[in-house]
């Protein structure tokens, strides 16, 4: 039962979609300060080449380089979102020009790459990676057993920033004035709140999402680092947040969807399942869905109506004429 | 004289913006317990002083008191805690959030001081707020739900929600129905009558007299007298806000030799941003050398008027005719062909492109002039920008430097310069003098005057009655949307009355 091709399709939908849930819940705080950030897809792979070199490099037991790898690709996904922050916020510039910049910059064939050689890391099985957590008796529960307990640690983690971010958005004092920067800087200025430091800090942690999103892929999805190995999961992140309507649990739901999309071809081949040009559709589909969900929000009213931060992408300036 | 200690006390307030100074010097007092009218026309520095008040703005030079303490507001929040509020004339709500939790937004000693927040924790608040001073909202509501009306409430809630004690509202009831007005000004009786100084800001004439009782009245950025209402009658505030009883007019109204219109408008409406209507039945037409003035507050129709003429705006009914030709709706290129020319009322954004240099600006109207074959002649269009530079006396260092780095006065002759070059019919103004300095503004009317002499129909909008009694043969005053004509051109109480929206007939025998 466990190997139907559902439960297999949920289960590896989740393990394949949280790097996307990592990556969309940092560009919606992002988003949800005013601040687009198309640099998600550098970004997580810096984060993803960082996190992959630590392992290989620490010298300590799994879990603790494990972890300390996560740490390093959070500092260096925020590294590259402060780039980012200082550009559009202080400087005021073009947040999508300098969103491009950033993944230009930082992408495949970009930074990432140079550190990948440089660092030494490419094509060499990861010295340690994330396993299921839970023991096995728990994951051979029929359904359950591979979809719930059957994950690693990286998964729960997500699990639980899919929670917080929810109530620290609705239910807090900072969360409110995030939404009010978003939404309208002249009234949260008004009312007293630093809309620079706000917007600063949440461009920030979602840096530090995208870093950590990048390495789940490389310590747990496929551990190991190739050049441009997120494969566009930037861009989908960035289409996810649209698709959830800046909200957090939507975000869950469509990554794991999207995740479930790319574990479909690899599982289809494995049981020998032919459906037409099999490797080709259903490797395209993931980004023909992000076109055109993309093409269809594009429209400032689509937005509007969708729920997007009326601020969104817009700098704040006091109007001293 | 205002009680000892007055509520609001400024004195001496200064504040200078590059070319502008909007506050020149202003005093202010305003007591606990009134409804203080701040009266004066457009940019007369009302918005300012109370933007510096509400610490929005810093004062270059000043003093502010508050009952006698003296204050210096590095930011909104400050002035906020300190009790000093302000419901702006777009207001700083959030269209998203809940009336409830744009109450708490603002709040830091109750329900919204805490880590976590309930805005349901407010609803009780709310609703006993608004039956108390008849501003009742549904505290669910979200803010983007609710009319222009309710959320003006919502803004005062939120002042009252924050225990102000000095309320001030910029024009509040230019978005109101007369009928929403009139319970404004019970709410802003009865929160007078608590004991908190309301100031009201407006430029209208019937309503600073109907609810205040003090009134200040600036004028250029200073403060011009500061008066008890009920020694104040329309006319007399009119008097005060236009400036001196003026001198002999400068220009004797012309003698149309050929009474046969260049310009004539017939039955012109237009929407305006916002799809709301903004010209209602426009009809006017302008004989050749005739300038006619449009006078009135900004906002009541006349850059609908103007854009509409220039084809900037397309009407939703009726015609705009130079010559007898009818003009295509909404055609700017048409217009051109036509010989309408426009200045208009913002001349770097819309009259000039800011980063492009003189001769590129000067060129703009016609790029032809200057082509060889299919290239355009740089050497050409330096030889039309000297030329120009030379003719409208334009202080440029150099025609390559962008335009952005000229003054204001050298910007409008910039503009002029570029709409005189080519055959003028009709010539629609739009401000043109505001904020200019003196020369630059005798230079402007020259070239308004000289457009008239060579037998264009010119259409003057201004808000500077002192210059639409200098110019104008004719005056036609705009309000919310209609034009009405003025008996006699140089009767400035009867244009001051129209332009608050009081038909003569109506505004009593004070006079």
């Amino acid at each position: 039962m466990n190997n139907s091709l559902l439960v297999v399709l949920i289960a590896s939908g989740i393990a394949y979609g949280t790097p996307l849930l990592f990556a969309s819940l940092g560009e919606l705080l992002a988003e949800r300060s005013g601040v687009l950030n198309l640099g998600v897809e550098g970004m997580m792979l810096v984060g993803a080449v960082m996190g992959f070199w630590t392992v290989q490099r620490v010298h300590a037991d799994s879990p603790l380089s494990l972890a300390i790898a996560i740490v390093i690709a959070a500092i260096a996904g925020t590294a590259m979102a402060a780039i980012h922050a200082f550009l559009v916020i202080t400087l005021r510039a073009s947040q999508i020009v300098s969103g491009l910049a950033l993944t230009i910059f930082a992408g495949a064939a970009g930074l990432s790459s140079y550190l990948g050689n440089d660092l030494n890391v490419a094509d060499q099985p990861a010295r340690h990676s994330f396993q299921p957590l839970l023991p096995a008796s728990l994951q051979k529960l029929p359904v359950v057993g591979p979809i719930v307990f059957g994950q690693n640690i990286l998964v729960y983690l997500s699990w639980g920033c899919v929670v917080v971010v929810g109530l620290y958005l609705s239910r807090t004092r900072p969360g409110l004035n995030v939404r009010a920067v978003g939404e309208s800087p002249a009234a949260a200025d008004t009312m007293g709140i630093n809309v620079t430091a706000y917007r600063y800090a949440h461009t920030l942690i979602g840096g530090t999402f995208a870093g950590i999103a990048g390495a789940t892929i490389t310590l747990a999805i496929t551990p190991q680092w190739v050049d441009g190995i997120t494969g566009g999961a930037g861009w989908i992140a960035i289409a996810l947040v649209i698709f959830a309507f800046w909200r957090p649990e939507l975000c869950l739901v469509g990554a794991y969807f999207f995740g479930a999309m790319q574990a479909l071809a690899p599982e289809l081949q494995a049981r020998n399942i032919q459906l037409g040009p099999t490797v080709l559709w259903s490797n395209a589909l993931p980004y023909v869905m992000t076109i055109v969900v993309l093409v269809f929000v594009s429209s400032g009213t689509a937005r509007r109506r969708l729920g997007a931060p009326a601020a969104l992408g817009t700098p704040y300036i006091r109007e001293e004429h | 004289m205002p009680t000892p200690t007055p509520a609001v006390s400024m004195r001496g307030i200064t504040k200078r913006f590059p070319g502008v100074v909007a506050n020149d010097g202003v005093d202010f007092e305003a007591a606990a317990g009134e409804v203080h009218a701040l009266l004066g026309e457009n940019g007369a520095g009302k918005t300012t002083l109370s933007l510096i008040l509400t610490g929005l703005y810093r004062p270059d030079e000043g003093e502010i008191r508050l009952f006698g303490e003296p204050v210096e507001f590095a930011s909104p929040r400050e002035a906020l805690d300190a009790g000093v509020s302000m419901v702006h004339q777009h207001f700083r709500l959030v269209d998203r959030f809940t009336v409830a939790e744009n109450l708490i937004l603002g709040d830091r000693r109750g329900a919204g001081s805490h880590f976590q927040i309930d805005p349901r924790a407010v609803e009780g608040q709310v609703r006993e707020l608004g039956e108390r001073y008849q501003l009742t909202v549904d505290p669910r509501a979200h803010v983007w739900q609710l009319s222009v009306g309710e959320q003006q409430r919502v803004a005062i809630l939120n002042a009252l929600y924050q225990n102000a004690r000095v309320l001030l509202l910029d024009e509040p009831t230019a978005v109101l129905t007369p009928d929403e007005a009139d319970r404004l000004f019970v709410t802003l009786r009865q929160m007078a009558a608590e004991g908190r100084t309301v100031i009201f800001i407006s430029h209208k004439l019937n309503e600073v007299t109907a609810v205040s009782d003090r009134v200040t009245v600036l004028r250029a950025g200073r403060t011009i007298a500061s008066v008890t209402t009920a020694d104040a009658t329309p006319q007399s505030l009119a008097a005060l806000t236009i400036g001196h009883q003026l001198e002999a007019v400068t220009r004797e109204p012309h003698v149309i030799a050929d009474p046969k219109p260049i310009l004539t408008i017939e039955g012109l409406c237009a929407d305006n941003d916002r799809g709301l209507e903004a010209l209602d039945d426009v009809s006017l037409a302008i004989c050749p050398g005739e300038i006619v003035a449009v006078a009135g507050v900004a906002g009541n129709g006349q850059r609908e008027l103007a854009e509409t003429i220039t084809g900037l705006r397309h009407p939703s009914r009726g015609s705009i005719s130079v010559d007898g030709k009818r003009l295509g709706n909404g055609d700017p290129r048409d217009a051109v062909d036509a010989g309408v020319r426009y200045i208009p009322e913002d001349r770097l954004g819309t009259g000039l492109s800011p980063g492009l240099s003189v001769s590129i600006n000067l060129a703009l109207r016609g790029f032809q002039r200057y082509c060889v074959g299919p290239f355009l002649s740089l050497r050409r269009m330096r030889a039309g920008a000297e030329q120009a530079i030379d003719r409208f006396d334009i202080k440029a260092a150099d025609p390559e430097i962008e335009v952005e780095t000229l003054s204001g006065g050298n910007l409008q002759k910039v503009v002029i310069a570029r709409e005189f070059s080519e055959a003028l019919k009709v010539l629609v103004a739009a401000s043109p003098t505001r904020g200019l300095d003196v020369s630059a503004v005798e230079s402007v009317h020259g070239q308004l005057l000289a457009a008239a002499e060579s037998g264009a129909a010119v259409l003057l909008i201004s808000e500077d009655l002192d210059e639409i009694l200098a110019l104008a043969d004719r005056v036609v005053v705009m309000y919310e949307g209609q034009l009405s004509a003025v008996g006699r051109r140089d009767d400035v109480g009867e244009i001051g009355l129209r332009m608050a929206g009081v038909s003569p007939a109506t505004a009593g025998d004070t006079s």
